[in-house]
Parts: C-alpha cells; structure tokens; sequence
C-alpha cells in the first residue's frame, strides 16, 4: 500500500456507505481514525509499510453506523465522498469525513484481505 | 656477561649497607663484549632527604657478599676473554670502603661549575668595558649620549641576566641522578664557547689593535649579553619548558601488591622520568605495609611444603623432572581446602575490623565531646583549668587510646603511627577545629607515604634498573625498574597516540524540533 512518487496510486478498494447517525446535536459515525502526514507514521500498527502516511481506521464502535456498514479495524481510507484521503493531515481528514451538512458518507477503503483475495484469484491455475 | 652482572649487584649490596652518607655513584664497566650494548646496568639514586631505617624492615638478606665475589673474581681470570688483574680487584676493594670525603667533592662539582660559569658571565662584559679604559684610556674617544645610554642598556640586561640565572640553574637539586644531566652540560659548553670566543675577538682585535672606537666597544659588550641572554632562553626551553607537552604515560606498579598509578610525562630521559614518578609515589601511594604480605606468604609456604618426593629406587637419572612431575600430579589427587580456609578466614577477618572499627569511632567521638574551644568571653574569667592543644590532646587521649590501639593491631598498621604522633594529631586537630571523622581518617584508611613520620618510611635509596642507557629518552614500550631493598616500582611507557581532531559546525538556529504525535480522533 505504499506509494511510489510521481506514479499512480492503485489499489483493490471496497466501497462502503455509511449513514450518519443523530446523536443529539452531533452526527456521528462510529468510528476512529488515526494517522495523516503531520503524524508519525511508525506508530501505526495497522499499516504493512511504516512509511504509510495514509488514514487508518484504528476502532469501530460495536453497533455503530460504520459497524453495520462493514468497516473494518484497520482499514485504510482513500477516498471520502470523492475526495482524496492519502495526503491529507488528521485534521483536514477529521473534517471531510465530519461535515454537518453530509447525511451520509460513501468511502473507498483498501484493506490487505482485499489484496490478498484478488491476487489469490488471479493466479494462475 | 653473567659475572658482570653478578659483579654489580655484588658491589651494589656491599656499597648499601654503608649506608652512612648519601652517594651518587656511577658504574663504570670497564668491560663489556661488544662496546655499545650493555644490558641490565645497575645504577643508584639517592635522594637528598636523610634516610632512615625503618622499625619493621625485612631483614637484609644475607647474601654472602665476600665469599661469592671471590669466588666470581677466580672463575673470569680463569676462563673468560677478559680477565680480571690484580690492579683490578684491588681497586675493587678500594670501591667499596671510598671515603666519605671523595663523595662529597664529587656532589659539589657541579654546584661549583655553575658558579663559576656565573662569575665568569658577570664579570666579562665589565671587564670589556673597563680594560680599553684602563689600558689606553687617553686614546680613547669621549664617550656620546648614544654610548652612555648603551650603559644603561647594559646594566639592565646584566641584572636581568643575573635574575634569571639565578632562577634557573641556581636551584637546591632535588636529587642526585646517576649520570650526567646532558642537557646541563651541553648548555654549559655552549655558554663557555660563547664567552671563549668572545674573549678571543676581544683579545685579538680590541686589545692588540688599541681600538679607539669607545662606543664600538661599548656596543660589542652589549652583543655578548645579548647572546647570553638568548642563551639563558635556550635553557629554559631546553631543561624546562620541553618536558611540559605530555608524549608518554607511564604505568608504574608496585611490585608487590601490584598497587597501579598511570602518569603522563613529556620528553625526557630515563633517569629524569625515574625522579618524577618518584616524587609522585610518595605522594599518591598508599603506604607499603609488609606485615599485609605475610598472609599470602604463609599460604604458598604451605603449598610448597605439602608434598616431599621420597625416591625408594634409588636415584633416577631425570631427578628434577620426575619429582615435579610427581608432585604436580599428586596435587592434582589432593583435596585442596585452601580456598574456603581463605573465604573464611577473610570474612572473619572482615567482621572483626568492622567491630574494632565501630568500638573506636563511638570511643573517638565521646572523646571529643569532652573538650571544647573557651570562647572569647570566657577567656577573662577563666573557669576552670585553661589547657593549649597539647595538653588538651594528651588530657582526651585515654580514653580513646585502647580502641585505638587495638584497631590498629587488627589492621597491622601498629608500626606506622607511633604514640607521640597519634598526639599530635589529635592536637592539631583539635587546634583546627577538626571534627572526629576528620581525626580518624588518617587511621583509618593507609595514606599516601609521605603522610606518616620517618618511623614508617623504608630506606629512600633507590636503584634504577634499566636495559637501555638511563640518558637515553624515553620511547614507547620502555621498561625500567625502581629497586628497594622490600620491593619494586616497574613501569611502562606508552606513547600517547596522535590525536585528530575535526570540527563540526552548528548554527546555533539549527535546532528544530518536531512533535510525532499518532493522535486518534473519533467520528
């Protein structure tokens, strides 16, 4: 899942919708995310290259929106309503997916059993 | 080569014990198979302090000085390339019984040289400018301003000169090496060429001639204390300021207990390196304690004495060998307890010094509750019994005199402090306003040797021992000895390796910091 400067970006994601839930003046969506590229990267346990300065899913509320929705530990988020989530800081991430006027938040996330699984069924027989 | 070297340390024994006066002797081996190479030169250092027997010395061992010289002196004119004469061995005799007059004459020789290198140095300039004056002084031209200022001139050099001369070479020698200071007498030699040149050109083209040129003169003299003064520079580079630099680092360990010191030294020869690592083995080593030795003596005793070989065959033809061999085997069967008997004995050791140790400390300080310092006020009235130091100390000293004592007796420090020195310890401690701790640190821990009085100290002649020449300088990987009579100093020296140093620069505003943080923010 890293990166290689200058080349395209590619991954195997799955898409995932989740509906905000109304928690009183709040919308939330069940879950936390960690990482971002004003943070060090090599704390992250769930990323496989620690040079990986992407968004993380680090906790899914049991439950919760993004729970019922199939997010998983561990995920790493690339896109947020089309917009890009592998070079944003934290904050800029903890926005974009927390904007009081979006009900629902449709997300592009990659994780390794995805890739694992398609390279598994692209191997040759 | 082996009977010269059992001729020397022969000499050297019979010369030591007429210990009556401090000599410098220097060995002259008038033989030696090839020129150049001597090896094991034994020379003697003597310093100027009066020595003074200890009162628990080893006792001397008695080597049987005549007999085997004899015997040594027979076995080389017999067999040997060189032979011994008789003129020889009669001056041999002679050596050994050298009156004390001849010593003393030799120690003063070199004291005498200097002053007299010292008159001649004041005394040729004025005599440069006093003989055209006395001479022809009606020929001679008046002497201008420019020349009487040159007086001037020379005045304050010469007294300069004086001073520090005076300074440098005029100093109490702190003690007598074996061989010659060859710096000393090359800087002596150059100082005599010097005025013998001068006195020469003086003779030939001031004196002969008549010159009239008074100033020229004048000038001439002032030019000769000029290179006396570069002179005088030269020597203090030479004999001073040289050494400073530190090349070497000497490892001086005390043969036996293997007590270790390192020292840095700069350039200097064998037998100035020996002086100073003297002088700082008196100060920094703990004092030698011969009766701590004793132990480990009696434990090897007992190894040795274990096992006698009997041969019930008659004699063998490899005697030595098979008996070593046997021993060193039935050893090996023995069950050897020496080792718990030495853990033991040391822990018992130990605990009976801690409990002495405490017995003293509290006797000490109940000691120094009783006297106390009579204030100012109360020195008009006085209340009691005034009492100076002296008799403060010997009023305390009772009571603390037993533990002391036997403190002392555990530790076998008996024989180092003596009962007036333990008093005038505790008077000067008292004087001082010292506070029991500081009284007792002296006996409790062995200080340095030149802590103790001259009762403790063993005798303060040395003997160097070297392979190459004591003039030579040091180099990396010199050894050398320093013998006495209860034991020896070996060092080392190792050259201090070239260092290099490279330099990094850092703007002070170069440093920045950055937090890592991995913060987690719920949605």
């Amino acid at each position: 899942m890293s990166f290689i400067p200058g080349q395209p970006v590619t991954a195997v994601v799955q898409r995932i919708e989740i509906l905000k839930l109304r928690e009183g003046d709040n919308l939330i969506l069940g879950f936390s995310i960690g990482g971002g590229i004003d943070q060090d990267p090599a704390q992250n346990p769930f990323s496989e290259d620690k040079t990986d300065k992407g968004i993380y899913v680090t906790r899914v509320s049991k439950g919760g929106p993004a729970d019922v929705a199939g997010l998983m530990m561990g995920d790493k988020i690339m896109q947020v309503n089309g917009w890009d989530m592998t070079m944003v800081t934290h904050d800029q991430a903890r926005k974009r997916l927390t904007k009081k006027s979006e009900d629902v938040v449709r997300l592009l996330v990659t994780r390794k059993s995805l890739q694992d699984a398609v390279r598994q069924s692209m191997m040759p027989r | 080569m082996d009977t010269d070297s059992v001729h020397s340390s022969h000499s050297h024994h019979s010369r030591g014990s007429n210990r009556h006066s401090e000599r410098s002797r220097e060995r002259h081996k008038p033989r030696s198979r090839d020129g150049s190479n001597r090896s094991d030169k034994n020379v003697t250092i003597s310093t100027t302090s009066a020595h003074s027997a200890g009162a628990e010395q080893t006792p001397p061992t008695t080597e049987p000085q005549d007999d085997n010289w004899a015997e040594t002196t027979t076995a080389v004119t017999g067999t040997s390339d060189h032979s011994l004469s008789q003129e020889d061995l009669a001056g041999f005799g002679k050596d050994s019984e050298a009156p004390v007059l001849k010593q003393s004459w030799l120690a003063f020789l070199p004291l005498a040289l200097t002053l007299f290198l010292g008159v001649l140095v004041l005394v040729t300039p004025l005599a440069f400018l006093l003989l055209p004056q006395l001479l022809w002084a009606e020929r001679l031209q008046a002497c201008g301003t420019a020349c009487e200022g040159l007086f001037l001139s020379l005045a304050f050099k010469l007294l300069i000169l004086l001073l520090a001369g005076w300074a440098v070479f005029l100093r109490r020698p702190r003690a007598a090496l074996p061989r010659l200071a060859i710096f000393k007498a090359l800087l002596a030699l150059l100082t005599l060429l010097l005025l013998l040149s001068y006195w020469l050109f003086f003779g030939v083209r001031i004196l002969d001639s008549q010159d009239e040129n008074y100033q020229g003169i004048v000038q001439f003299a002032v030019s000769l204390v000029d290179a006396l003064l570069f002179t005088h520079y030269l020597a203090v580079v030479l004999l001073e300021v040289r050494q400073l630099q530190p090349c070497f680092s000497l490892c001086v360990i005390r043969s036996t207990d293997g007590e270790t010191r390192h020292y840095n030294l700069g350039q200097l020869s064998i037998q100035r390196a020996a002086l100073v690592v003297l002088e700082h083995y008196y100060k920094d080593f703990s004092v030698h304690n011969a009766a701590l030795l004793t132990a480990a003596k009696s434990r090897t005793a007992k190894h040795l004495a274990a096992l006698k070989v009997y041969s019930v065959d008659g004699p063998s033809s490899d005697g030595a060998a098979s008996q070593s061999r046997a021993k060193m085997a039935a050893a090996a069967r023995h069950k050897d307890t020496s080792h718990s008997e030495l853990y033991y004995e040391e822990a018992d050791h130990e605990r009976r010094v801690r409990k002495r140790r405490a017995r003293l400390v509290v006797a000490v300080e109940e000691a120094f509750t009783h006297v106390r310092r009579l204030q100012e006020e109360e020195k008009k009235k006085p209340p009691g019994d005034v009492m100076d130091p002296r008799e403060a100390a010997q009023a305390i000293f009772p009571s603390m005199a037993r533990a002391l004592q036997k403190y002392l007796r555990t530790t076998r420090q008996q024989h180092c402090h003596s009962m007036d020195s333990i008093q005038s310890h505790l008077a000067f401690c008292i004087t001082n306003n010292m506070t029991p701790k500081a009284f007792l640190e002296s006996y409790l821990t062995p200080g340095p040797t030149l802590q103790y009085g001259k009762e403790c100290w063993q005798v303060l002649q040395w003997t160097l021992v070297s392979e190459a020449a004591v003039t030579s300088p040091l180099r990396d990987g010199t050894e050398f000895q320093l013998k006495n009579p209860d034991f020896s100093l070996v060092v080392s020296s190792k050259a201090i390796p070239h260092l290099k140093i490279s330099e990094e620069y850092v703007h002070p505003k170069s440093h920045k910091f950055v937090l890592l943080l991995q913060s987690e923010t719920s949605v």
